[in-house]
């Protein structure tokens, strides 16, 4: 009873506990996380990813492809990258069940659209941001398959899963049947058919061609290297200046900005304490905000004037808030 | 903080306590807070034998089920009607009452819509009709004290003149607004006298807003013609947007109204309250928060339990009717100090006034722009507010609402 929800305390980037962790395929893990604390994990949508904050301060964005109907469980699917930049080396060879990770998000950038029929095309690991749009568009009975590219069977994670599909389901092993034939899956255009497409950027490119004469709204696609960027995150204190008052706060890591502008006496209106609500926007004068909510344009996370202190904080130093 | 429980299970729940009283009574709709506090003291779930529905209160309870929909769905109606075993007798809305999945494409288009670009882009415009309003309000009678109705000539006119506008939506039939969503919110209770005495015109209302929803009625550049867009981008589908459109102005008129008018009658019985908003202006977002919490101008919402679900150690049976009492929760002396004291150098953060979950109100911030200009205004120009005459209460199944609030003020 009455266990808090992650953030609603207060804390920003919760550290989540990896409760299991599994090989779902040739270089794919699977890691489930949960709160240590047993609480409900903030709410997502398909589509969605979340970042895990590794040690040293490194972020990778994972989607989430386990059940939002489950509240107390996340899970992402992590594919051991060759060229590897350190994400998912740390992911397969060093994390362990029961070892905590910084979660930050969930975001979403790939959000499910309604229609009453969709086309799914998933290329490798990017099966993932698709296992719960197929869920979600099976509960609201719509048409739909799957054509799912991968070199072969055994570097294909979820295929067990996906297994209850039945024949909406078309498992495209390269060295048993070439590659997808996409002009013959995509067949003509259609005005009321959804194309979601995540995968390695030649899939993503060749469903760009062969959609290039359908209507625009048709196709939405995931380009999970460009957003796989890995980034630093500051694990060291800042200062935040409240502008207005001239007066200064450090904010120590594992402290969310808004706590510790509260410490200095200033009321900041929150309500979500998770970045989805709104309602504790600030003005930032200077510095470079990390942001991690969920209200945020990419273009407006540029611009850099607005954050929101339950959830986002600093890359520099230095932040200054109109405050 | 709920979980849910097979059916031989659900049976050795404690037992629950039993309260007969009717929360749409006229009685408790005048005075809700000796119910409240009966419900908060009873336990964290109440059964309410007037109308076979459970009920929380108290601000830890309401605050997790919010937050559970898996186990406390809106899809079956947020009034009383359980829509799950009765044929919907009204329309329900596309937004507040869809659950996952159905919610999240309308809930994403109208988060982006009412988000942080248009609170930049109406704040100026917004900030200068107030103070057109305000001004215009005390030229009446320059340096004496002035007399009005703060809820006629403040809390109704600036909401219904900058919302409509942003919504894009022509002059003519602007009255028909606040009947509309005062017969819609008087809907999601009994049907009692309130119900009646609104249902006459609602067919004509609903029909006057449906036209108004459709893309040729709405202004290019408005929220209404934006949800459009976002049709045509794919976002929702074509039979969505009309409904989406609905949604607001179900929602976003007559909650600001009175939510304006709590924080205006607040304001005035509170003149310490007062001086404290004039020294430090930039209290005005605190003190509306303040008065939502205070005054939980929506009082209650439903939701439907979907499965058997523990509550504390009682548990809601499947497919029973929940009644969250925001304004109960927001008065829980558990979770506030001196929670009957309207305080604007308070924290009412969290309050459950817009909700909170999934369905936490989307237009919030659109709401405290409204106030925010509204009180920034007032009080940048109004020495002193006091109450010129008594209050009358407007009473709706939903709305805790003011029909008039006299004031006299001094301009500074
Ligand atoms: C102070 C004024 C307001 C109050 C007190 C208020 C209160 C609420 C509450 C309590 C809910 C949650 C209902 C539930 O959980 O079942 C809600 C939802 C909603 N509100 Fe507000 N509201 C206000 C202003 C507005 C405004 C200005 C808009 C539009 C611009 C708006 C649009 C909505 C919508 C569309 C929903 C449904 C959200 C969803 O289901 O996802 N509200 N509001
Ligand atoms: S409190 Fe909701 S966005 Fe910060």
């Amino acid at each position: 009873m009455g266990v808090d929800e992650v953030g609603a305390g207060g804390s920003h980037a919760p550290a989540l506990r990896v409760t299991a962790k599994e090989t779902v395929a040739e270089g794919v893990v699977a890691l489930e996380l949960a709160h240590p604390d047993g609480a409900r994990l903030p709410d997502w949508t398909p589509g969605a990813h979340i970042d895990l904050i590794l040690p040293g301060g490194l972020t990778r964005q994972y989607s989430l492809c386990g059940d939002r109907w489950d509240a107390y469980r996340y899970r992402v699917g992590v594919l051991r990258e060759p060229d590897g930049r350190g994400g998912s080396a740390y992911v397969h060879d060093r994390l362990r069940v029961g070892d905590s990770v910084g979660v930050g998000g969930p975001r979403n950038n790939f959000p499910l659209v309604p229609s009453d029929n969709y086309l799914f095309i998933a290329g490798g690991i990017g099966i993932t941001p698709l296992m719960p749009m197929l869920h979600q568009a099976d509960l609201l009975g719509a048409e739909w398959s799957l054509v799912y590219g991968g070199r072969h069977r055994g570097s294909m994670a979820f295929l067990g899963e996906l297994a209850r599909y039945g024949d909406r389901v078309h498992v495209v092993p390269e060295d048993e049947r070439g590659r997808p034939d996409l002009d013959t899956w995509l067949g003509e255009p259609r005005d009321d058919v959804r194309v979601y497409c995540c995968g390695p950027p030649g899939l993503l490119d060749a469903v760009d061609t062969a959609c290039a004469t359908w209507p625009a709204p048709a196709l939405r696609t995931e380009r999970f290297t460009a957003r796989q960027q890995e980034s630093q995150v500051r694990d060291a204190p800042f200062e935040v200046v409240l502008a207005r008052r001239g007066t200064t706060v450090t904010v120590t890591p594992g402290v969310s900005v808004l706590d510790a502008v509260r410490t200095a006496h200033v009321d900041v209106l929150s309500s979500c304490m998770r970045g989805t609500c709104g309602t504790c926007a600030t003005g930032v004068l200077d510095g470079v905000v990390d942001h991690r909510d969920s209200l945020l344009t990419d273009d407006e996370r540029a611009a850099g004037d607005c954050m929101f202190p339950c959830v986002s904080r600093s890359r520099g130093d230095r932040l200054v808030l109109d405050l | 903080m709920t979980e849910t429980l097979s059916p031989t299970a659900a049976r050795s729940g404690a037992p629950v306590p039993v309260i007969d009283t009717d929360p749409f009574g006229r009685q408790q709709l005048e005075d809700p807070f000796p119910l409240e506090v009966a419900l908060r003291e009873a336990g964290p779930l109440v059964y309410l034998s007037a109308h076979d529905i459970y009920a929380m209160a108290r601000y830890e309870h309401v605050y997790a089920g919010l937050r559970d929909w898996q186990s406390f769905q809106s899809g079956a109606g947020v009034g009383l009607s359980n829509f799950r075993i009765r044929k919907p007798w009204r329309q329900l809305s596309a937004v507040v009452e869809a659950d996952p999945p159905q919610h999240d494409a309308p809930r994403r288009v109208l988060a982006d819509l009412l988000g942080p670009r248009a609170q930049r882009r109406l704040r100026t415009e917004w900030t200068a009709v107030a103070e057109e309003m305000v001004d215009g309000l005390l030229a009446a009678r320059a340096g004496a004290g002035v007399e009005f109705d703060a809820v006629s000539m403040l809390a109704k006119a600036y909401p219904l003149r900058v919302f409509p506008d942003a919504l894009g939506i022509p002059e003519a039939g602007r009255e028909n607004l606040l009947p509309f969503s005062d017969f819609l919110l008087n809907a999601f209770g009994p049907r009692n006298d309130l119900v009646a005495a609104s249902a006459p015109r609602a067919r004509e209302l609903s029909e006057w807003v449906s036209a108004h929803c459709e893309r040729e009625a709405l202004a290019e550049g408005g929220f209404g013609a934006q949800i459009w867009s976002a049709a045509d981008r794919g976002e929702i589908t074509v039979q969505q947007a009309p409904q989406v459109v609905r949604s607001l102005f179900a929602a976003g008129v007559n909650t600001t109204v009175h939510a304006l008018a709590a924080v205006l009658h607040a304001l005035a019985t509170h003149p310490e309250q007062w001086q404290r908003l004039r020294a430090e202006p930039g209290l005005a977002r605190v003190a509306f928060d303040e008065a939502v919490r205070w005054a939980s101008p929506v009082q209650t919402f439903f939701r439907t339990a979907t499965g058997d679900t523990r509550v504390g150690d009682a548990v809601v049976p499947d497919g029973a009717k929940v009644l969250m009492f925001l304004g109960a929760a927001n008065r829980d002396p558990r979770r506030w100090a001196d929670p009957d004291v309207f305080d604007v150098s308070r924290d009412p953060s969290g309050h459950l006034g817009f909700g909170f979950g999934i369905h936490q109100c989307v237009g919030q911030n659109i709401a405290r722009l409204e106030a925010e200009c509204l009180l920034t205004a007032l009080a940048e120009r109004v020495a002193a507010i006091e109450i010129a005459g008594p209050p009358r209460r407007r009473l709706n199944n939903t709305l805790r609402s003011w029909d008039s609030v006299p004031v006299r003020v001094w301009p500074a």
